[in-house]
């Protein structure tokens, strides 16, 4: 850990730290959903950036936990604070399904057979009207009552937020981290190495799962509401096109990527009636001048004025 | 110069150049009245959001946007038919713009996640639109009031009634998308159609925005039943009214649609496929009334094209709603006085050409025509009124206290009684 990354991180905490203070309230309440879709972001980097296997599922994951917590609080009647483990175990077996079905395959196969199965959650949602409330989805205050204030939720946000980029960066730098990087870079290498790659591959996915599924419940005491659109393709591709964004593989790119996408979509709406023409142009670009995300791009930036 | 760099630059003097459109869309000045007019802009049922925002517009053209002494802003955000972005966009709204109340959607389901948001923050809400029953029945709120709209079970009903008595019609087949809108509309025509002693042979259900409607059809032909009631929005009617015919299903089984299905927005660009199509609504743009030919003219010169349900629930509503903020000396800010106004309102002169006021509940009740689809002379088709049922209100002529003791309709439960 160098001096100048240590201040970064450090700087960054305290300007979210103090935002509640300075913040509008929407924006405050932005900067909530910016930090609770990097978690999102985050989880899918770790399959698409450290273990080089691209999912188009997280998106069911995510919005399987925010249903099931949605469901366990304002049907069941549950203990709000339960709903997060609650939520998150939902999620893990979601994943563990997924996992065990794709985890076998690579490349544009593992893109399609997740896409699939992220479909078929869709699905289940739409059809399953008596539990999942079809498209009209299930409403009603899913925050513990000690959240309730925005500004005590932005923390609780923040807090658990910044753990859990705190536990994925352990994660991905550690000695199993490094074997998903092996993988990537070449799984016959690493399986004659004699590495179990299919269950490093299937951990790897269920501590993704994890994180998304965190995100789903977060989520859900956020917006007080779920339909269908939440587990939708849609989502699952936002989230890789938050990664792609901020950069794939730097595990930060998901929180810059998040900020922009968020930003973009609700603050350009408001100069433009054309605002997804916009997104579109910039995922256009990025595609172009910037493939490796800005985050990428700027580390890149960095490398090269060091080195003179 | 290489094509990278032509697209590198040509995008940055785009991105320079789009800095200059910014400034007029900004809000400014202090004491103007903000409305946040929400509506689909995207998506399944754009074509329907795109008038509901014309029509809004259009009263506040013609009255000079202003109300009294105070200028009247209207802020339009896309809900993109989809619940999560409404929500969004409601909360923009409410807290960046701090309109003084907002209005609009077009699906149940966004309307429904904004009122819900408007429980929660208080901010008044109008729904034109949307016509989700418990809205104005078993989950009212305070703050949300259906000015100018109706709920989904009011209109279908009259035209079970048609159907059975003067039609004929004994043996049904309901098809609708499969949302709350759907299941409420469904569940009015069904419970009146089989009180009378009709029977709904089966009922099909399938997702907003289904390409494909050759499976239901085919369904529908095996049941072979006296007719088809076809509760479809946007871009599912255009495309189920035109399968129908090319499947060489129309005038072998006699079609009836909820008024969405053969509204403006729909029939417009359709052609032969429409004609004949019945529906029951308030509203019919070929009304010979002097108010409704009055307002269709407007509509015309001013969008160059016959005005839909969606254009005139709003334009009603902001006739409707400026009345309102007049009785309170256009002091909106006071949310109770306002809301109470609102209630008190009876509409005079609405392109009905009759006088519309609110029930108990918070509900607007009508005269409701049974519409039929012809052709005008310059051969576009219109909704043209053939019978009048007066008076209907959301309960049809059940007691409000009993009927409030049925469950809402659903999936599960259409009204239909067991013989």
């Amino acid at each position: 850990m160098n001096i100048p990354r240590v201040a970064w991180i450090v700087l960054a905490l305290t300007a979210l730290a103090i935002m509640p203070a300075v913040a509008p309230p929407y924006l405050l309440s932005l900067a909530t959903l910016i930090l609770i879709y990097a978690l999102l972001a985050m989880s899918v980097d770790i399959l698409a950036g450290y273990a080089g296997r691209t999912p188009l599922c997280h998106g069911a994951i995510f919005g399987t936990a925010t249903y099931v917590a949605m469901y366990y609080v304002t049907t069941a009647g549950g203990n709000p604070w339960l709903a997060l483990p609650v939520g998150i175990a939902a999620a893990l077996g979601v994943s563990l399904v997924f996992s065990v079905l794709a985890v076998r395959t690579n490349g544009v196969y593992f893109l399609l057979l997740t896409l699939a199965l992220g479909m078929i959650v869709w699905g289940v949602c739409q059809r399953w009207t008596s539990v999942s409330g079809g498209e009209n989805g299930i409403r009603g205050n899913a925050r513990p009552a000690m959240l309730a204030d925005p500004s005590a939720f932005y923390y609780f946000v923040l807090a658990v937020g910044a753990l859990s980029t705190y536990a994925i960066w352990r994660f991905v730098r550690s000695p199993f981290g490094l074997s998903l990087k092996g993988i990537r870079e070449s799984e016959s290498r690493m399986r004659s190495l004699g590495y179990n790659t299919t269950r490093h591959l299937l951990l790897g996915f269920l501590f993704s799962g994890l994180v998304a599924g965190l995100s789903g419940v977060l989520y859900a005491y956020f917006n007080s509401y779920v339909s269908p659109s939440s587990v939708a393709l849609a989502q699952s591709v936002k989230g890789l096109l938050m990664v792609i964004v901020g950069g794939v593989g730097t595990l930060f790119g998901g929180i810059v990527g998040s900020a922009v996408i968020i930003v973009l979509e609700n603050i350009v709406s408001s100069f433009t009636e054309r605002w997804s023409m916009v997104l579109g142009a910039l995922f256009v670009l990025t595609m172009i001048f910037a493939p490796e995300g800005i985050l990428g791009k700027a580390r890149a930036a960095l490398l090269t004025r060091r080195k003179r | 110069m290489d094509r990278r760099n032509f697209v590198k630059s040509t995008a940055a003097l785009g991105g320079l150049a789009t800095f200059g459109a910014f400034d007029k869309v900004l809000a400014q000045g202090a004491g103007p009245i903000k409305i946040g007019l929400m509506t689909p802009l995207t998506g399944v049922v754009a074509s329907g959001g795109r008038e509901i925002a014309e029509g809004f517009q259009l009263y506040w053209d013609q009255t000079g946007k202003r109300i009294g002494n105070r200028e009247v802003q209207v802020f339009v955000e896309d809900d993109g038919s989809n619940p999560d972005i409404a929500l969004q966009k409601a909360r923009k709204l409410t807290e960046q713009t701090k309109v003084d109340f907002l209005i609009g959607n077009l699906l149940a389901n966004t309307g429904l996640a904004v009122a819900e948001y408007a429980k929660t923050s208080g901010i008044p809400y109008f729904i034109p639109v949307i016509a989700a029953d418990d809205l104005t029945q078993r989950q009212r709120i305070p703050n949300v009031i259906r000015v100018a709209g109706y709920s989904a079970s009011q209109m279908p009903r009259p035209l079970a009634d048609y159907a059975y008595k003067k039609l004929g019609i004994r043996k049904v087949v309901t098809i609708s998308q499969d949302y709350t809108f759907g299941h409420e509309q469904c569940g009015g025509f069904a419970q009146v159609f089989t009180e009378l002693g009709g029977t709904i042979v089966s009922q099909l259900w399938h997702p907003l925005n289904t390409q494909d409607m050759s499976p239901y059809i085919a369904q529908i032909q095996g049941a072979a039943p006296d007719a088809v009631f076809a509760m479809e929005t946007g871009a599912d009617a255009t495309r189920l009214i035109q399968q129908w015919s090319n499947f060489g299903m129309k005038g072998k089984i006699r079609l009836l649609g909820a008024q969405n299905a053969t509204d403006q927005s729909v029939i417009r660009t359709l052609g032969a496929e429409a004609e004949g199509i019945l529906s029951s609504a308030h509203f019919a743009e070929g009304n010979d009334n002097p108010a409704t030919v009055k307002f269709v003219a407007e509509y015309q010169a001013a969008f160059k094209k016959l005005p839909s349900i969606y254009g005139f629930s709003h334009y009603s509503a902001a006739m409707w709603l400026s009345e309102a903020i007049k009785r309170v000396n256009s002091n909106v800010e006071d949310r109770p006085r306002l809301l109470d106004a609102v209630r008190k309102t009876v509409l005079s002169g609405s392109p009905l050409g009759r006088q519309v006021r609110l029930d108990e509940y918070g509900n607007p009740v009508y005269d409701v025509f049974i519409r039929e689809v012809v052709k005008r002379p310059d051969g576009t088709f219109w909704n043209k009124p053939i019978e009048t049922y007066p008076g209907v209100s959301q309960f049809w002529t059940y007691n409000p206290d009993s009927y409030l003791k049925q469950p809402s309709y659903s999936r599960t439960f259409q009204g239909i009684k067991k013989v």
